[in-house]
């Protein structure tokens, strides 16, 4: 199984395009606020993070997720 | 900060709206001249927009039957149905639900959102497993939140995506509810039921459909998607409402496995509100009965719809996938949106105007729904107005 450093290089990936012009990508890189994610942009960041770990990811794990870390972690969770 | 601060979104949209001297989410209704025609802010207009699909709620027997159960059974049931709000009314429209659907047993509810919220909520738990077509209805979404199974989405309309989301699933299947919906509330579309019916033959798990926008209007009997394709032994559930095509207010929920008649007792939404007035199950009565007496209110609809469709597209709108009683204008910049909106009430043709995050995508959306009691003349004066509208821009 991918440990969090293997998601989080995905997240940064995925991120690039999405992410608001200029802004530099960490762990602490909050999704919606810092980074402008619409909530449909997090489906789809969401969903090509499935495709590419072949996972499920449901979207109750979204409340507690705020930044880039918080995904990775949750992420590991899901799949230990 | 305070609790107030998070609604500060919506009051910059309704200031805004107001500087611009519409009021597209306020927009009153004075008086109804007809199924098809009002008074709408002082405006006459032709209903666009209403999902009155079959044009029942003026029907002479649907008011006769909501007059005379007022006048034996009074005004309200003041009661849950689990308490003293079961009237013989309720459990008569039950039988008869599930005769229509030819299902052994059927949950009449408050509203069409208390029956799917409720199914969905109280059907898988923590430790299940949900898997639901993204553009669901906000009345899945809440429902699928609140019973706290792991919601996972598909991509809209798309087997494969299903398919491959069931089989990553491995035995979890066992404990997964699929819901889909029969027609799309917002663009009108069509759920390619017979494909997704085999995905789910081909890894298990129970499906539930959201025929809520097609019954009346589809299959031999007029029982939706699920029997235009041919595919009721694959549906589980079948959850609708009231509130459309048969003109009152209400849902339900039928299906084959004997477990309903314990799952009624533990949906909250069926247990803690009161059940619906005398009235309202009279008159739905009444238009379940009619809709199956007069198939012809269906070829209607369908005529209308295909008139308004083609008449909008022709205009070089962009219009849904496909033809449909709801027949979406996809509208990109919001304010436009807005602005079209209050004109074409202006010139008597009072629409739908959707924003997001109502609407499926980052897009607005001018949705109308044609009736059966539409004229073709009044379709056409729809079709003028938009016409206007776009040519004067
Ligand atoms: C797909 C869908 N499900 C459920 C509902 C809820 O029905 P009601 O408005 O009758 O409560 C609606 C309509 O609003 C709907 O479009």
């Amino acid at each position: 199984m991918p440990d969090y450093n293997e998601y989080l290089e995905r997240i940064f990936d995925v991120l690039k395009p999405f992410a608001k012009q200029g802004i530099l990508l960490n762990e602490e890189s909050e999704l919606v606020t810092e980074l402008g994610l619409t909530s449909l942009q997090v489906m789809e960041l969401i969903e090509q993070l499935e495709d590419h770990f072949d996972m499920s990811i449901p979207l109750n794990i979204l409340p507690d997720v705020r930044t880039v870390h918080d995904l990775a972690l949750a992420l590991e969770k899901l799949n230990p | 900060m305070s609790l107030f601060d998070k609604f500060q979104p919506i009051a910059d949209i309704q200031a805004e709206l107001q500087a611009l001297g519409v009021m597209p989410f306020g927009a009153v209704t004075e008086k109804l001249l007809s199924p098809t025609e009002a008074i709408v802010d002082g405006h006459k207009v032709i209903l666009a927009g209403t999902n009155n699909y079959l044009g029942l709620t003026f029907d002479p027997e649907c008011l006769e039957a909501a007059k005379k159960a007022i006048d034996e059974l009074g005004t309200g049931t003041t009661g849950s149905r689990m308490a003293n709000g079961t009237f013989a009314g309720h459990v008569a429209l039950e039988k008869e639900l599930a005769e229509f659907f030819d299902r052994k047993h059927s949950i009449v509810f408050s509203t069409g959102y208390a029956a799917t919220m409720g199914m969905g909520s109280t059907l898988a738990g923590p430790g299940d497993v949900i898997v639901l077509d993204a553009d669901s209805h906000a009345s899945i979404y809440d429902g699928v939140r609140l019973g706290g199974a792991d919601v996972i989405r598909f991509r809209h309309n798309d087997p494969a995506d299903l398919d491959k989301r069931l089989r990553r699933l491995g035995d979890r299947i066992d404990n997964t509810l699929i819901i889909v919906e029969g027609i799309y509330s917002m663009m009108g579309d069509q759920a390619p039921l017979a494909e997704i019916a085999a995905v789910k033959r081909k890894y298990g798990g129970l499906l539930l459909v959201d025929e809520a926008h097609s019954l009346g209007m589809l299959g031999d009997h007029g029982r939706g998607v699920a029997e235009a394709a041919g595919v009721e032994d694959d549906v589980d559930f079948v959850v609708g409402t009231f509130s459309k095509s048969l003109g009152a207010i209400g849902g339900y929920c039928v299906s084959n496995h004997d477990a309903l008649n314990a799952i009624r007792f533990a949906i909250r939404s069926y247990i803690f509100t009161a059940s619906p007035s005398p009235s309202v199950i009279a008159s739905t009565r009444a238009a379940l009965r009619l809709m199956q007496e007069r198939p012809y209110l269906r070829e209607q609809l369908w005529d209308n719809a295909q008139r308004l469709y083609d008449g909008l597209k022709a205009l070089g709108l962009q219009v849904s996938p496909e033809v449909s009683p709801v027949v979406a204008v996809t509208i990109k910049e919001r304010n436009q949106a807005i602005d079209w909106w209050n004109r074409l009430l202006q010139l008597g043709a009072y629409v739908n105007l959707v924003m997001p995050p109502a609407s499926p995508t980052d897009n607005s959306l001018l949705r109308c729904s044609v009736s059966a009691a539409h004229s073709p003349e009044q379709i056409d004066r729809i079709i003028e107005a938009f016409a206007t509208v776009k040519n004067a821009p």
